[in-house]
């Protein structure tokens, strides 16, 4: 079959942007397959999200609303997505925390092949191939599916996010089925959400990251060249660790993985882990007072320096060329 | 409380930069980096750990740990080095990696539970050779078990452990009942992330994985290890064929640049981007 359905994230009322790069990979999919792709959206109350999604290009917007679907837990949605999802050819959302969750648990319903975090989509002969990072990026596999329903992840940051088309598609309900044991096993307690006025990380044209170097001053240095720019904060995993900074802000292979217009890397050295999140940013400037540190082989502008010092002037720089 | 953990080996993760691939893309060459264990596996073995004792008699157990790896008997050395750590016992499934991907895994694994009826089977949130993420949450699904997935934190509970899970925009906490499926990420090895029943809550743990004593090297040998085919578990064939393999694309060292002037020279003139 050659329809591709598109799992949206919908969350605290609004579709989430991760959402529109799926439904890029979608049309890219479905128009190699000659098939069309529809979006599949879950909640307590979707109306406003099914509208919104039913501007992307859609065949059908497929609404399952339930009291019991009000937070996302895999598996209270794993049981409807799989059930739409054999209508389909191949199933897919971004790989976010949503996806990377979902996905699996989807996939191991319909005893699917399931490709994470995938950077490209091509067909030939009729059969998907998926391009996708390995070894902290080090290396990409091209891979297919062989299975009834094929269920992918995407890499938001290589899927540029899909814009409105014009007609409105359908809007149609779906069954909700309840979910097993499992469902009645796992209970929500509580969301700590972190206060972040900021762009996404995957989303923002410029990202101000930093290191271990920075230590307690990690958001005082970084906060006003941020500001300058409009940018998103990230760090590297050592910064996480020690508490400068908060955990969602790690971009590396494991955490986020971004590729902006311009990435800051200060106080970075640069391990295998982190380069893998942020080597694909087509511009890349690093402040460290390590000459030697291996984040300067993929740096384009490199400064040398006391980044205690050179942060603040650099700050105090842009913001007087931004404001003209 | 009885916790089963998945362990896999992988190409020395800190030198991944060496991998190599043929020109015909065949296949993705490891040769000359060594094995280490998946540092998340590390991570799920220490979370069993923790949950199983007090944390200061760290030698006596509460309950039973057991570790299971996929591979030619030379992934016993990992079997091995995690029976020193503290497990208690350990099981080899011969196979190649060929006859593998995460489908089949955890159907392997799936079975493996029906005979050893853990509360929980911890694992790590990826290996860091295939980054696919997926083992954890398809081996909840065909358990019909809980997921908490990405978990940084662990208090065991009565019949239940409440966990933070890092998620996109903060933590989810979770509370899953017994049995249940948990996939760990880096923070759960932090001083004060895991917690049994039994563990004060003013008690912090070095920050990390432990490392086992070389009196522990010795007794491991000892300690039972099983061997069980692929084909008694799962007759399963793997869903994901890969027909090449790429480098990928190359990344030139740029310039130093003298001072912030001469940076923003740059960016505004040769960049374009400000």
């Amino acid at each position: 079959m050659a329809n591709v359905l598109v799992v949206a994230e919908f969350a605290e009322g609004k579709v989430k942007k991760t959402t529109h790069s799926a439904v890029t990979f979608a049309r890219t999919a479905a128009t190699a397959l000659g098939g069309s792709y529809s979006i599949l959206v879950l909640g307590s109350s979707a109306g406003s999200a099914a509208e919104e999604l039913s501007k992307l290009g859609a065949a059908k917007v497929l609404v399952a609303e339930d009291a019991s679907l009000e937070h996302y837990l895999a598996e209270t949605y794993a049981p409807t997505v799989a059930a739409v999802a054999k209508d389909f050819g191949v199933v897919v959302a971004a790989a976010s925390a949503f996806g990377k969750d979902l996905l699996p648990r989807v996939a191991g319903k319909l005893e699917a092949g399931y490709a994470a975090d995938i950077t490209e989509v091509s067909a030939s002969g009729g059969t998907l191939h998926y391009k996708r990072p390995m070894y902290a990026g080090n290396a990409f596999g091209v891979c297919v599916i062989d299975s009834a329903v094929q269920v992918v992840s995407v890499r938001q940051s290589a899927f540029a996010a899909a814009e409105a088309t014009g007609a409105a598609a359908p809007i149609e309900k779906v069954a909700v089925v309840a979910a097993g044991q499992a469902g009645a096993r796992i209970e929500r307690v509580k969301f700590d959400q972190v206060k972040n006025e900021r762009p996404e990380l995957a989303e923002a044209s410029v990202v101000v990251a930093g290191g271990r170097a920075l230590k307690e001053q990690f958001y005082d240095l970084l906060n006003p060249l941020a500001d300058a720019f409009g940018a998103a904060i990230g760090a590297s995993r050592a910064a996480c660790d020690n508490g400068y900074c908060a955990s969602d802000l790690q971009v590396g292979q494991t955490g986020k993985v971004v590729a902006p217009g311009l990435y800051f890397a200060i106080g970075i050295s640069g391990a295998i882990q982190h380069l893998a999140g942020m080597k694909s940013s087509k511009v890349i400037v690093s402040i460290n007072k390590d000459g030697d540190a291996p984040i300067f082989q993929i740096t384009d502008y490199g400064l040398v320096t006391d980044l205690f010092k050179a942060v603040p002037e650099l700050a105090e720089k842009v913001r007087a060329i931004k404001a003209g | 409380m009885k916790i089963l953990v998945a362990l896999k080996r992988v190409a020395d993760p800190d030198n991944a930069n060496k991998v190599k691939i043929p020109a015909d893309g065949s296949k993705i060459d490891t040769t000359g980096l060594e094995w280490k264990p998946n540092p998340f596996d590390d991570y799920a073995l220490e979370t069993a750990l923790r949950l199983t004792e007090d944390g200061k008699t760290t030698k006596v157990r509460k309950g039973e740990v057991v570790v299971v790896s996929f591979g030619p008997k030379d992934v016993e050395t990992t079997l091995r080095s995690a029976l020193a750590t503290g497990a208690d016992r350990a099981i080899r499934v011969e196979c190649t990696d060929e006859q593998l991907d995460g489908l089949v895994v955890a159907k392997a694994i799936a079975k493996l539970v029906e005979a050893e009826k853990p509360d929980l089977v911890v694992l790590g949130k990826q290996a860091v050779d295939g980054d696919s993420n997926q083992v954890g949450q398809i081996l909840a699904e065909l358990l019909d078990w809980p997921q908490a997935a990405f978990a940084a934190t662990v208090r065991e509970e009565a019949g239940a452990v409440l966990v933070g899970r890092e998620v996109d925009g903060g933590v989810l906490e979770v509370r899953v009942k017994f049995p249940a499926v948990l996939t760990v990420d880096l923070r759960v090895v932090a001083p004060t992330s895991v917690y049994s029943a039994s563990t004060d809550k003013a008690f912090k743990y070095n920050e990390g994985v432990r490392f086992a004593p070389l009196p522990a090297i010795m007794q491991a040998r000892k300690k039972p290890l099983d061997t069980k085919n692929l084909s008694d578990l799962t007759a399963e064939k793997p869903r994901i064929r890969y027909v090449k393999y790429e480098a990928p694309p190359a990344r030139k060292a740029g310039s130093k640049v003298a001072d912030v002037d001469a940076l923003l020279d740059k960016l505004k003139n040769e960049a374009k981007v400000i």
